[in-house]
């Protein structure tokens, strides 16, 4: 059960450590890194709450093990903003009230980071389908539909205005 | 929820994760997306003393065509089955099924191998590799071997699969355009597994059936082929009458157990429902 020494990228910045094999990715960033914004919800994959990207894909933090994070990149929603910057899911999320106790709020926020990268055009049906590994226990699922549809206008509006 | 302490292997090939296999024995499993076995690990359900991930094996991902035959690498995720173009065209059964398999962020992380190998009759690939009569290439310290999906699943995670070998191809025959396919799965909820569903493949020329294939998911302790509810519709139009007997006859081989999705009596219903929705969207596919 000897530890191993990983090296990967979180949130831009280079970190090594070694880890016991059974830790968990989810734990990794919040207990080592200190990066609690990703949540411990459900720990068995269904509720999303621990949503990070891990190489361009959105994945459960809890149901991936830190060492297979060898050489990867990962963002949290620490990473989201760039410096007093909101990131447009960040800003949609708090113009369309897309939350209401915030404890899904990471996990969302990640998902629709990836999802409009994904689809950068996506229809309400499709916003529902992409968001539905993200449970929201206080059922808020309507303003999180609204600020995922406002933060697709706000990147596109960002790109043509960078074009 | 950790899960127990256990060492970790990271194999770059197969025969590397093979020679683990035979080094460190029934202590060691093998994972691929790990969203059966790291649950189970948290839950105490299995506890290796080794993992052998698979994920660091290029050579088991991938979807290609190899003379009008579909190869697709074991350890190929649920979202690039979705994805791909080739399925699309040549077997879009699999991407209508995995569409109704788990969320976004677990089809990133699930594979079509660990889904087989597993042998959780709850899975949704056991009923589709039947319906596409798939045969699976494993390899073990003697080589490879070919296993039909048929003769695959022995029972509640129990498969043909030695304890030294790994899961590594699923080939099938690609469909053809004339065909119409169908996967219909009742679940209660996104990520859910099914309360019944139905894998159809079918053939029609002049009105009636050419031929079908028609597979089970979670109604029994193994995926089913439901030969006699093909055969309840071969030569025959797709009428309430060959449905009823198709649905009946599906029905009458199903074993499922009571659990919070329902009791038997309402799975067996549900199946029977399941096969002829199925059915009745595969028919308006065929050309």
């Amino acid at each position: 059960m000897a530890k191993q020494l990983i090296a990967l990228t979180v949130n831009g910045r280079a970190v090594e450590q070694a880890v016991e094999p059974r830790m968990l990715l989810i734990h990794f960033l919040r207990e080592t890194l200190q990066l609690t914004g990703a949540h411990i919800g459900c720990e068995t994959s269904h509720c999303g709450a621990c949503t990070v990207d891990l190489d361009g894909q959105s994945v459960k933090s809890c149901t991936v093990l830190a060492v297979q994070c060898q050489g990867a990149q990962v963002l949290t929603v620490e990473g989201l903003a760039q410096g007093a910057q909101l990131h447009a899911v960040q800003e949609a999320f708090t113009q369309e009230h897309g939350l209401q106790c915030g404890f899904c709020t990471p996990g969302m926020l990640l998902r629709a980071y990836r999802l409009l990268q994904e689809n950068p055009d996506p229809s309400e049906a499709e916003v529902r389908a992409g968001m539905s590994g993200n449970l929201c226990r206080c059922t808020g699922y309507q303003n999180i539909v609204k600020a995922v549809l406002a933060a697709a206008v706000k990147l596109k509006h960002a790109q043509s205005a960078a074009a | 929820m950790i899960p127990p302490a256990f060492d970790y292997h990271a194999p770059n090939t197969v025969p590397e994760a093979i020679a683990l296999l035979g080094r460190l024995g029934t202590e060691a499993k093998l994972l691929a997306g790990g969203h059966s076995l790291l649950p189970m690990m948290k839950l105490r359900f299995a506890q290796p003393a080794h993992l052998i991930d698979l994920n660091r094996i290029a050579e088991l991902r991938g979807i290609r065509e190899e003379g009008g035959e579909i190869v697709i690498g074991a350890m190929t995720v649920e979202n690039e089955l979705l994805n791909s173009k080739l399925l699309a065209a040549k077997a879009p059964l699999l991407p209508e099924a995995v569409r109704q398999i788990a969320d976004p962020q677990v089809r990133n992380r699930g594979t079509i191998g660990g889904d087989l190998a597993h042998g959780d009759p709850a899975n949704d690939h056991p009923a589709l590799a039947l319906a596409l009569e798939a045969t699976l290439i494993v390899q073990g310290p003697n080589g490879r071997r070919a296993i039909a999906a048929a003769d695959f699943f022995q029972g509640v995670y129990a498969t043909a699969l030695g304890e030294t070998e790994v899961l590594c191809e699923i080939r099938f025959a690609s469909l053809s355009p004339r065909s119409g396919c169908a996967y219909e799965k009742l679940k209660r909820k996104t990520g859910d597994w099914a309360t019944a569903a139905a894998a159809v493949v079918l053939h029609m020329q002049g009105g009636k059936v050419e031929a079908a294939r028609i597979a089970l998911t979670n109604l029994a302790p193994t995926a089913l082929r439901a030969h006699a509810a093909e055969q309840a519709i071969l030569g025959r139009g797709l009428d309430d009458v060959t449905l009823r007997a198709a649905s009946a006859a599906a029905m009458a081989i199903c074993d499922p157990a009571a659990d919070l999705r329902g009791d038997r009596d309402y799975k067996m219903a549900m199946a029977g429902q399941m096969v002829r929705r199925a059915l009745l969207r595969a028919a308006e596919r065929c050309h």
